[in-house]
């Protein structure tokens, strides 16, 4: 196993990711084959090889700093599990 | 010749005849999926009202001279795509309470041209998986065969097309998603140039890689809808301005003289031999039609599913942390504190692929890990392109097949993730390279379709199109319809 309980623990909390006790035994398993798996690119040959960031070279757009979109709070909020005058509704995060 | 059975072109036709309306169009189709889907699991949500009304929109457009390009055409969105107040779940728990608050692109341009959205396909959970079995909603079944998938993640899409609910569906594409399903459906499926078409609205699973794309029986369908779904966007910073060319003004033209690249690693011992024989027969014919094959070398073909099982993760754990509990998606129940709150919503709201590309991504993108593995796969999806850069140096486009083997049964690969993602060997490098791709029925093996695999250089979609068309002038594999759907 290339990787360990602990680092797979670490790995969830990273990513914000609850976990039952089955799924990180299989969550062991599965993701130590599959750095196993991606491991083999550390044999190729990438001296000097510049990574790459865009599949057609292309440089990032810009455009005009001007507001382009209304307000539309309240439709956007119809899909929140929880909002009360406007604002989105978390459990309690200072006492 | 029975509607169901017709192209998007013969059904053009036929609207333009008067020889059926498209609300009857929409009602004969909204028949077959509301008796035949239980066997397939092909949609999410079916917009029957909605379909209704624009196929009556579309025929008082026509009765007075308007309409667009698709008007009164019946068409089918992979529920990746949001649709302005109708359900957009993209296979997923976390989405399954959520009403889109607009529309994507690809979603409004296709409204614009008239057509007629019959409802939303099923497909892999955010895209992930190649068999449809991740999707939170059950797998989608091949009409082929009952027991065996249809390919994945556009599962839905492919099985509706080759089902005969549809005409056309969209699809997504990020390692294989359009033409992968559509090999082993025996439909037409091609994903353009990265950048071609917008991805606004669609929801994100490797930025750098995903692509919307059409699944259709026709190559002459692909065209007509590509030309209606292609153009730039500036509400997706990475679409290419770049005018979109007439694809059917050049598809009759003859393949003579097309030079063909044959890889010679797409033949090697990975490959069912039966569909290797199918395959060769293919390239024969358009050998025939007069195209020249030239054999080229990709030498690190073999490294670009690792490449892929890299990047991917790492845009996914990015792209999938808007997905906290707060503003939409599944909130869990009862929670203790804010973290909590997060850990828990994302532990139950994503499935168990989902979570286990995120956990990847996150591994591969961590403090001590990134030049290991994310800044190393950039350098070799770097090598990859220049691999095909060189070919296409020699050649028109590349010819091979779209997946190792014929359609494989439910169940059988879903416990091993290396076994999944190698399905997708052929495929890949057209996505880490930004190439548009197409796979075309070219035969069966066993009762089951097999895919021809057509690659070309940046924009080189008229000449994919081209010879697509061509072949499908020549053959009849795509006229095949599964005998439980016809």
């Amino acid at each position: 196993m290339s990787l360990d309980k602990e680092q797979v623990q670490h790995i969830a909390m990273l990513a914000r990711l609850k976990l039952s006790d089955e799924e990180y035994a299989e969550s062991v398993e599965k993701l130590s084959k599959i750095v196993d798996f991606v491991d083999q690119l550390s044999a190729a040959d990438t001296t000097d090889v510049v990574p790459m960031a865009h599949p057609l070279d292309m440089a990032q757009r810009l455009r005009p700093d001007i507001v382009t979109e209304t307000n539309d709070r309240d439709r956007y909020q119809e899909n929140a599990a929880a909002v009360s005058d406007g604002l989105y509704l978390v459990p309690k995060v200072l006492e | 010749m029975d509607i169901h059975l017709q192209t998007l072109t013969e059904l053009a036709s036929g609207l333009e005849n008067g020889d059926f309306t498209s609300v009857a169009l929409t009602e004969a189709l909204l028949d077959r999926i509301a008796s035949l889907d239980d066997k397939l699991n092909a949609f999410v949500t079916v917009t029957s009202a909605d379909a209704l009304s624009a196929a009556a929109r579309a025929d008082a457009a026509r009765a007075s001279g308007k309409g667009g390009l698709l008007n009164g055409l019946p068409i089918i969105h992979k529920d990746i795509f949001c649709t302005r107040g109708v359900k957009t779940t993209c296979g997923s728990k976390m989405l399954d309470n959520f009403i889109s608050p607009y529309d994507a692109t690809v979603v409004e341009k296709i409204a614009a041209a008239g057509a007629v959205v019959l409802g939303k396909a099923n497909m892999d959970e955010f895209a992930m998986g190649s068999s449809n079995e991740t999707s939170y909603f059950g797998p989608v079944r091949n009409p082929w065969n009952l027991e065996c998938s249809p390919g994945g993640s556009s599962g839905g899409s492919s099985a509706s097309v080759a089902a005969r609910f549809a005409p056309a569906a969209t699809g997504t594409d990020t390692g294989g998603s359009i033409r992968q399903p559509a090999a082993l459906t025996g439909t037409v499926g091609l994903k353009p140039t990265y950048g071609r078409v917008s991805r606004y609205g669609m929801i994100a699973f490797a930025s750098s890689l995903d692509q919307a794309g059409v699944i259709t029986r026709s190559s002459e369908d692909a065209a007509r809808l590509l030309g209606v779904m292609a153009g730039f966007d500036e509400r997706d910073s990475t679409s290419v301005d770049r005018p979109v060319p007439d694809y059917l003004a050049s598809i009759g033209d003859s393949i003579k003289g097309l030079r063909i690249g044959i890889v010679r690693q797409h033949f090697d011992a990975g490959l069912d031999q039966q569909t290797g024989v199918r395959v060769k027969d293919a390239i024969a014919v358009l050998e025939s039609m007069g195209a020249t094959t030239v054999e080229v070398d990709l030498p690190n073909l073999d490294l670009s599913v690792p490449t892929y099982y890299v990047v991917a993760p790492a845009e996914c754990s990015s792209n999938l942390s808007r997905f906290d509990g707060v503003r939409f998606g599944y909130r869990a129940a009862d929670t203790e504190d804010l973290l909590d709150l997060y850990c828990r919503s994302r532990g139950e709201g994503f499935g168990d692929e989902v979570k286990r590309r995120i956990m990847t991504g996150t591994y591969v993108l961590s403090a001590g890990y990134y030049d290991a593995y994310y800044l190393k796969a950039q350098q070799v999806r770097q090598l990859i392109a220049d691999d095909f850069r060189q070919a296409f140096a020699d050649v028109d486009l590349i010819a091979g097949p779209t997946t190792p083997s014929p359609a494989f049964k439910i169940g059988d690969k879903v416990d091993d993730p290396i076994q999944m993602y190698l399905n997708d060997i052929y495929t890949i490098g057209a996505n880490l390279a930004g190439l548009p791709a197409m796979s075309v029925p070219c035969g069966f093996v066993d009762e089951l379709p097999v895919g021809l695999h057509l690659v070309g250089p940046h924009f080189g979609e008229e000449t994919l199109l081209r010879c697509g068309h061509q072949y499908q002038q020549q053959t009849q594999w795509h006229k095949a319809c599964p005998e439980a759907f016809k």
